[in-house]
């Protein structure tokens, strides 16, 4: 087969290396295939995939604003309806376009019931305007307005379940998911653009520039994420969290430890003297959600 | 076929007689009774659309912006605080060059909350790169929004446009309105056909992108462009409705300027107002004219400076204000002016915010003051408010 009709996002582009979203808009793009229109939310894939008079995308692309990714989607796929054409309707945001500034529009189009799949690549910053805190923040996270100080131990807030909310929608179908996992991941893709209504998957996508680590230890983060269990791979149907399945899961738990101290937005909590309350808060954390999760 | 009905009725009337694909619409006072009508067209199968029920105007706006692009007329209806949330997606629309058309009820902006006319709203988006068609009456509503969809979609103009009825004063107004049949309309406005920008997974492309400081001014000079061209292409479709329909709109509507020393100018419901006033002041001997502005983007410049050759004065009414400046109209008028030679003495009086509705003595009012005027040939104070308890705002 010819490269264009595997690779969807065509290579070129300007994503930072080791970039997340790039490898994860990539499989999400792939498995979706090549009947697919996309709408996407300003941010770090837009910018750096559609820079006029270049396009990335070899399907068709649309780019509205920052927080219409979902409802620019919905009157695509109405006006697919009235045309009598079908494919799939994929709409792309960021933890901002998704977690903050998007979570209306998102939450409108979920109760509507549009068959869209909303993708969000969570990067857990505002990383396109150069790292600033967004409700994706973890606790403990520096960011340039969360900063570590005599008052501050970065961010001070947990970060919102945003696949928890939507599956309190009952929509057909919830997951989260990781670039590492990457089979995981495609086929959690294949089945959400196959269910009738609206989809949402919630990916974990580290970001070099902004969790401050080298560009080729993305995947191992990405992985490290799901071993420690600070990031858990679910699915859920139709809003049944009761039948919540697990798709990953970790043999046995890594310390959070393992995960924090290979990103340099977690420093502060090792040197220059070492936050074993906060490092400790941030396991118990993680403990109790996965206790929740039924992961060991 | 005529028929009694509110200005509301007329816009939901004319654009499903439009027949667009895709209405995603949120209710807002006074425009609400255009989405549950065109609801009622789309549940009863006199309109084959899809009617979504969005949790806001900046998504109704997006909604609108994603059909389109997908390659399907548009519609939806708002007003006042619901034009200002859908502000930023306005912008995103004119500069994707997707012809949209939009009803607007005229009504003022918060705070203090109040529901009822001015058009502060409109006149905030007249920089947005929007058509803007301005009705007097629930027939002028009908009509244009007919005219709007087939000049917003002429391939050399391609920019959206918003048709505007007055709170109340339209939108829950009587009157008779003819309302041409569907086949009639067919043949003046065919179906839509995306020429320049579809989503379509045969013909891949990419919509709204990133443009560098090298390349985004070309994109605002051809906004630009196509709103010259649009003044040229507002003539022809006027021309062809009063062919076809036999009512005649023009961009500029004088009524007895031909000798008019003193001209109004006016926008939207309170020409009717205004009209009395001329005729009762022609009875007792003044010369004075009106002219009423329906198209406000593009600016009708040469228009205007035809109507008022001769005149000595013109009388800027707005029912808006450009606070720090004067009346946003006025503004506009007075840039008409700046180079021409001959240009009479520009007044501007401020009117009618929230709902207070214009009478024939405020025109009347605005008439002596300026024949005041034009006895000393200076102009003090440029801009003035009638109608408003100067004392109570110590």
């Amino acid at each position: 087969m010819k490269e264009e009709e595997v690779e969807l996002l065509a290579p070129g582009h300007k994503m930072c290396s080791g970039c997340g979203v790039a490898l994860s808009t990539r499989l999400c793009i792939n498995a979706a295939g090549k009947n697919t229109i996309v709408a996407a939310s300003t941010g770090c894939l837009e910018v750096t995939t559609s820079m006029y008079p270049q396009t990335a995308w070899r399907v068709p692309y649309i780019h509205g604003a920052f927080e219409n990714a979902a409802s620019v989607a919905s009157g695509i796929e109405a006006a697919l309806k009235k045309l009598g054409k079908k494919c799939n309707v994929l709409a792309i945001g960021g933890d901002g376009g998704t977690f903050d500034i998007g979570l209306q529009a998102l939450s409108g189009m979920f109760e509507r019931g549009h068959k869209v799949t909303f993708v969000c690549n969570d990067n857990e910053a505002y990383m396109n305007t150069g790292i600033q805190r967004c409700s994706a923040t973890p606790y403990g996270a520096w960011t340039t307005t969360s900063p570590f100080g005599k008052y501050s131990i970065g961010e001070s807030r947990p970060k919102k379940p945003i696949a928890m909310i939507a599956a309190a929608h009952c929509i057909p179908y919830v997951a989260t998911a990781t670039p590492a996992y990457f089979a995981d991941y495609q086929k959690k893709v294949k089945k959400a653009l196959s269910v009738d209504g609206p989809a949402f998957i919630h990916v974990l996508t580290p970001c070099p520039s902004g969790w401050r680590f080298p560009p080729e230890k993305m995947v191992e983060i990405s992985r490290l994420a799901v071993q420690t269990g600070v990031f858990l791979p679910w699915e859920v149907e139709n809003g049944e969290v009761e039948n919540l399945r697990i798709t990953v899961k970790p043999a046995k738990r890594k310390s959070v430890e393992e995960y924090l101290k290979v990103q340099g937005r977690f420093t502060h909590l090792f040197k220059p003297e070492r936050r074993q309350d906060v490092i400790d808060k941030i396991q118990k954390m993680v403990d109790e959600k996965c206790k929740r999760f039924g992961v060991e | 076929m005529k028929q009694v009905i509110e200005g509301n009725q007329a816009v939901a009337i004319g654009a499903k007689l439009c027949r667009p694909k895709v209405i995603a619409s949120y209710p807002i006072t006074p425009s609400t009774h255009i989405p549950e009508l065109i609801s009622e067209f789309v549940a009863n199968g006199e309109l084959d659309a899809e009617f979504i029920n969005v949790e806001s105007e900046h998504s109704a706006i997006s909604a609108c912006l994603g059909a389109q692009a997908t390659g399907v007329r548009t519609f939806t209806a708002t007003g006042s605080q619901g034009l200002a949330l859908m502000h930023e997606i306005l912008y995103v629309a004119a500069g994707m060059r997707l012809p949209i058309v939009i009803s607007v009820a005229n009504r003022s902006l918060s705070a203090p909350l109040n529901i009822w006319g001015d058009n502060c709203d409109t006149m905030a988006e007249r920089d947005s790169g929007w058509l803007q068609f301005h009705s007097e009456r629930n027939q002028d509503a009908l009509d244009l929004v007919i005219q709007a969809y087939k000049i917003a979609e002429n391939k050399e103009v391609l920019l959206p446009a918003m048709v505007t009825i007055d709170a109340y004063s339209l939108t829950h107004t009587y009157e008779i309105v003819d309302v041409p049949s569907q086949e009639e309309v067919d043949a003046f406005l065919p179906g839509y056909k995306p020429l320049h920008a579809c989503l379509d997974p045969e013909n891949p492309i990419t919509q709204g992108a990133c443009a560098m400081p090298e390349d985004y001014m070309e994109f605002k000079y051809a906004q630009q462009k196509a709103m010259q061209t649009a003044e040229k292409v507002v003539d022809d479709v006027f021309e062809e409705f009063e062919n076809k329909f036999g009512r005649k709109y023009r961009k500029i509507e004088p009524y007895r300027t031909d000798d008019a020393e003193i001209i109004l100018l006016t926008m939207g419901s309170m020409t009717g107002t205004a009209r009395e006033a001329v005729d009762k002041l022609r009875e007792r001997g003044t010369k004075v004219g009106l002219a009423k502005i329906t198209v406000f983007r593009p600016f009708p410049k040469k228009e205007l400076i035809t109507v008022t050759k001769g005149a000595n004065l013109l009388a800027v009414i707005d029912r808006n204000i450009s606070l720090g400046l004067g009346g946003a109209t006025f503004a506009d008028v007075s840039s008409a002016y700046i180079n021409a030679a001959d240009r009479p003495l520009i007044l501007n009086t401020i009117l009618g915010l929230g709902g207070r509705d214009p009478t024939v003595e405020n025109f009347c009012e605005i008439v002596d003051r300026s024949k005041e005027v034009m006895k000393t040939g200076k102009v003090e104070r440029p801009v003035e408010w009638i109608n408003v308890r100067k004392e109570d705002v110590t």
